[in-house]
């Protein structure tokens, strides 16, 4: 018998729908199995891992908190993976922007101007996009790899975090320890859910998704980046510029990430301090393509990944799972996920070999 | 006598397309056995299931009267079943006696002498150790032709052999296949050109719309009764390209001199050629020629600054495709999916793939209404077969997609218009409709340069001919005092110098 993928004349709307919940199911059933070979309870895990996190106000209000810097980055890697440009340094855009903004409390821990805050929003969006134009000028002057230089900016970006926390910018009272000054009320964002640390960057995250749907379904600019990505011979036959898709690409995800890296350290931390960086640019990349790089599939998405984020913490205390498990789950999602996605555009075809 | 090969209500289906419906046919040892048909009529599917490349549907294949169930290549050629493609599969980094080594067992030295022995015996002259990259299309189908022999079939399947041939390599390789069926090789050739048929075939098998529509003897009909049961009805009359006069230069270009990076690319040196607005300019040529090059140039995919190309009035060396599509040029190039059209995007996407300039686009808005207007008055004025705007590009065959791209182009009513074979894959019905079309702006007095590998559509359309040949460009032959030969002369570069023709 041989088994082999036919081409759909079209893709199956059905099979786009099935996908990510046959994906999550999967998900779970091959984490049951790692689960109880490592020793652990299956079941406690499993509820603590998906099921906590809504239990409680204060769980669902951490979910919400994970879900802005999620979301915001992954609607501006996702615009990126559209048209092909692998911005993959989403991590190092974010520190970068967290640096940038602090920069303003650092120097004036005594500020109380109301333009502090959106000054330092600027500055950290500004910062992220100019991190990730580093990527565009190196792929459009040399033809360097963006997947590459992204990647290694990342690197760079957390040793120039390291050196200002270990040096000129560390706390002079501090305790030695590897952080900043606290920042002043006036460089803090408004928090949104009174009694919660949730605060506007959610809105921040939410308006982004309306600009990203916008572009991508609405504007002529939006169409052109999605001809790049998805017939760059298409794409250079009608005129549209592989360079400027390119700088917009990496322009808007570093712009993304760099506001998030700012909402960071304006919100939940406070400060700057190491732990800026627990990957949210790498994880926003499995957030974009879960969603399956639409807008609102990446709202769902990013939603899934927070209580998971959420979840895992939890089970790391009342399941005592390494959190290493927590990392396999999203990468047995995303597994099961991108192997389902093949069936949206192809059946499943047996053929049995006819006897003579 | 039994025969070699016989069909008896062979099907295939794909998808929604009856490619091949209850398909009999009867290959007598010895014969030169013609499978004609237009674009589309099922002759591929029904080569394929022959050579155990797909498997029919219903139906039985017997082969000297034993019935097979061929389910892969190498199991027709162990029957004596050989088949040369249209496109080839051959290796262009490895030499001759490589490529052939990797199907025909035997060693190196051995396969060399007898590659010779093949070559002196049918007319079949190639160098076993010469790179295939090296080689012309006429030598490279030449060792695609050996690498069958070797294996000693009794039929030799040949896949539209000529098309890729300049017209003196063709009266060559009939030699071959005439000696080769004086060996009682039995030969399938599969072709829609009548007057081939004519000369080569003694039984011609007519195919359309995936079933069989005559068997005849060729030799015995003129080419009008073959065209009306291939397509139905009687061949469309020539178009009348009247003569008119020309106007201003649309299009210049002046010592064009262009170096591939590409090694197995063409590099083109000192073309120059003019197409004025009212005249249709043809360059003739088979591909590989540098067409792909030239065209790219000239739409600008590929930029090269300096004043060698002027487009309307323009030095254009340096300018994008975008600019150059603003000035009032269109382009419609020969790769449909990927380049001409998006195949994941639907149709009304793929018009707003070059027709944004046409109020499809405001503020940077796209804008939904005209948009869907635009692709549906393509869909009708073209007759473009499918469900509507919203269906994917993909879905559609070849020749229709070919319509919708011709549509969308000359809907934009472009000032300068380069088609790159406009007609392939396309039924006779809607090429000749395609022609027409292009007749009619060149009155209207567009400016329109085609590439084309059919001679006779160039013949049918252009005012004025050039050739291309290894990256150089033939002088400009008036259609009116060409012939054929004399463009065949230019095809393999045995043309005169263009100092004597200038």
């Amino acid at each position: 018998m041989k088994i082999s993928f036919i081409r759909r004349e079209r893709a199956s709307r059905t099979a786009m729908l099935v996908a990510p919940v046959a994906a999550f199911a999967c998900a779970i059933v091959a984490s049951v199995v790692l689960f109880t070979l490592l020793g652990k309870a299956p079941g406690q895990a499993l509820y603590s891992l998906l099921l906590e996190p809504f239990l409680t106000w204060y769980n669902f209000s951490e979910v919400l908190l994970k879900m802005a810097p999620l979301l915001l980055i992954a609607q501006g890697l996702a615009i990126g993976f559209r048209a092909n440009v692998f911005n993959i340094g989403a991590e190092g855009q974010l520190i970068i922007g967290a640096i940038a903004a602090s920069a303003l409390p650092v120097w004036y821990p005594q500020g109380d101007s109301a333009f502090m805050l959106p000054a330092m929003l600027l500055m950290g969006a500004g910062a992220g996009m100019a991190w990730a134009g580093i990527a565009a000028l190196f792929r459009t002057r040399f033809n360097a790899n963006e997947i590459l230089v992204t990647l290694m900016l990342s690197l760079i970006a957390a040793q120039v975090l390291n050196y200002l926390l270990l040096g000129p910018w560390k706390d002079p009272h501090g305790f030695n320890f590897p952080q900043s000054v606290m920042f002043p009320d006036a460089a803090l964002l408004p928090i949104l859910l009174p009694g919660t640390r949730v605060n506007i960057s959610l809105l921040f995250a939410l308006i982004a998704s309306v600009l990203a749907s916008i572009l991508m379904r609405h504007r002529f600019a939006g169409f052109q980046l999605l001809v790049g990505g998805l017939a760059p011979r298409a794409a250079r036959y009608a005129g549209f510029s592989e360079a400027r898709a390119i700088w917009v690409s990496l322009l808007l995800g570093g712009l993304a990430a760099g506001l998030a890296g700012a909402a960071e350290v304006a919100g939940p931390l406070g400060q700057l301090q190491r732990s800026v960086s627990t990957g949210y640019g790498y994880s926003a990349i499995i957030v974009a393509y879960l969603g399956g790089l639409n807008p609102w599939g990446i709202v769902i998405s990013a939603f899934v990944m927070s209580v998971i984020y959420i979840g895992g913490d939890n089970a790391m205390v009342s399941a005592d799972l390494p959190i290493a498990a927590v990392w396999v789950f999203q990468g047995l999602l995303l597994c099961f996920y991108l192997a389902g996605l093949t069936f949206i555009r192809h059946r499943v075809s047996f053929i049995r070999k006819a006897k003579p | 006598m039994t025969a070699l090969l016989s069909l008896q209500s062979v099907s295939k289906r794909y998808g929604a397309v009856q490619a091949n419906a209850g398909i009999n046919l009867v290959v007598d040892p010895g014969s030169i056995h013609a499978i004609l048909g237009e674009n589309g009529a099922g002759k591929s599917t029904l080569m394929k299931l022959i050579y155990g490349v797909e498997s029919p549907d219903a139906g039985v294949i017997l082969w000297k009267g034993q019935p097979v169930n061929l389910s892969s290549p190498a199991e027709a050629r162990a029957l004596g079943i050989g088949m040369v493609f249209q496109h080839f599969s051959l290796f262009e980094t490895l030499t001759v006696v490589q490529n052939i080594a990797l199907i025909v067992p035997g060693r190196k030295t051995d396969l060399a002498r007898r590659i010779r022995t093949l070559g002196d015996e049918f007319g079949l002259n190639v160098d076993p150790e010469a790179m295939v990259h090296a080689l012309s299309v006429g030598e490279r189908q030449r060792v695609e032709i050996i690498r069958c022999l070797l294996l000693n079939p009794e039929l030799l399947i040949l896949d539209e052999p000529t098309s890729v041939l300049p017209p003196q390599s063709v009266a060559r390789l009939f030699e071959t296949l005439r000696a080769l069926q004086a060996r009682g090789v039995a030969i399938l050739f599969i072709s829609h050109k009548l007057e081939e048929i004519k000369e080569l075939c003694d039984t011609a098998t007519i195919l359309r719309g995936g079933q069989v529509t005559g068997r005849v003897d060729p030799r015995g009909h003129s080419a009008k009764d073959l065209a009306t049961l291939m397509i139905g009805r009687a061949m469309p009359p020539p178009l009348p390209a009247t003569v008119q006069a020309v106007g201003e230069v649309r299009l210049e270009l002046s010592g064009l001199d262009f170096v591939n990076d590409d090694p197995f690319g063409v590099s083109l040196s000192d073309i120059s050629l003019r197409v004025h607005s009212g005249e249709i300019v043809g360059i003739a040529g088979i591909s590989g020629n540098g067409q792909q090059e030239l065209a790219a140039l000239i739409s600008g995919e590929v930029v090269q600054p300096g004043d060698m190309i002027r487009m309307l009035g323009h030095a254009v060396g340096a300018v994008g495709v975008a600019q150059r599509r603003k000035m009032g040029f269109a382009f419609v190039p020969e790769e449909r999916l990927g380049r001409g059209a998006v195949p994941e995007m639907s149709l009304a996407d793929n018009a707003l793939l070059t027709a944004h300039g046409a109020g499809l686009v405001q503020n940077g808005f796209i804008r939904r209404t005209p948009e869907r207007a635009y692709t549906a008055a393509c869909i009708a004025r073209y007759d473009v077969r499918t469900p509507g705007p919203e269906a994917e590009a993909g879905a559609l065959s070849g020749g229709n997609l070919q319509k919708f791209i011709m549509g969308r182009e000359m809907m934009l009513e472009p000032k300068l218009l380069l088609v790159s074979q406009p007609t392939w894959g396309v039924d006779i019905g809607a090429a000749t409709d395609i022609r027409q079309r292009l007749v009619a702006m060149r009155n209207a007095g567009a400016a329109i340069l085609v590439i084309s590998e059919e001679l006779e559509e160039l013949f049918q359309i252009c005012d004025r001919l050039h050739v291309l040949h290894k990256g150089h460009l033939s002088p400009c032959l008036p259609t009116h005092a060409t012939t054929v030969e004399e463009v065949g002369t230019y095809m393999i570069g045995a043309g005169k110098s263009p100092e004597v023709a200038a």
